[in-house]
């Protein structure tokens, strides 16, 4: 899992079935010391996170896994909303 | 999931039965500023998508979950056709 921010959304209106519904947010990965790191990515949100904030979120095949029974295809979603981070 | 643009298209004719009538398209990732990022990737569609339209795919093994991928041997799908990307500054 990886801690993001954020900063931006995706509006698609042709999409699979099983994304219906479902929110797109651009994440900007971070380090622990929150400066930005990577390539930013498309996720979906299962928490309701709102833009500026900050985010943990996981990759691949797991990442569809909120969102059972149905099958959505995603390969990264946003699973928790941070409320601290403690880097020594 | 990355943002990618369609820049082409693949023919194939002797290939895995499971992949027959799908079409195989280049993309080429852009980041949500849309400016190209390296590399390509063949992808299959799964929401016709046409020439030099932005869209959305998702990779691993993800990429079965689309609708009609089940079983198939692909590890990169098309899922959906952008309309907007909006950053915040």
């Amino acid at each position: 899992m990886y801690l993001g921010r954020v900063v931006g959304c995706v509006v698609s209106t042709m999409k699979d079935a099983n994304l219906a519904g479902q929110r797109l947010l651009i994440v900007q990965p971070l380090t622990p010391r929150l400066e930005s790191t990577g390539k930013r990515q498309i996720c979906t949100d299962c928490t309701g996170a709102g833009a500026g904030e900050l985010v943990y979120w996981c990759k691949g095949k797991e990442s569809s896994f909120p969102f059972l029974p149905v099958e959505v295809p995603t390969d990264s979603t946003i699973v928790e909303i941070v409320d601290s981070v403690e880097s020594c | 999931m990355i943002l990618a643009r369609v820049v082409g298209s693949v023919v194939a004719t002797r290939k895995d039965p499971r992949l027959e009538g799908k079409t195989l398209l280049i993309l080429k990732p852009i980041s949500p500023d849309g400016k190209d990022e390296p590399g390509y990737v063949i992808s299959v569609d799964t929401v016709s998508a046409g020439f030099r339209e932005t869209v959305l795919a998702v990779s691993g093994s993800s990429a079965r979950m689309a609708q009609g991928c089940k079983d198939t041997p692909v590890d990169s799908t098309i899922v959906g056709i952008v309309d907007t990307i909006s950053l915040d500054t």
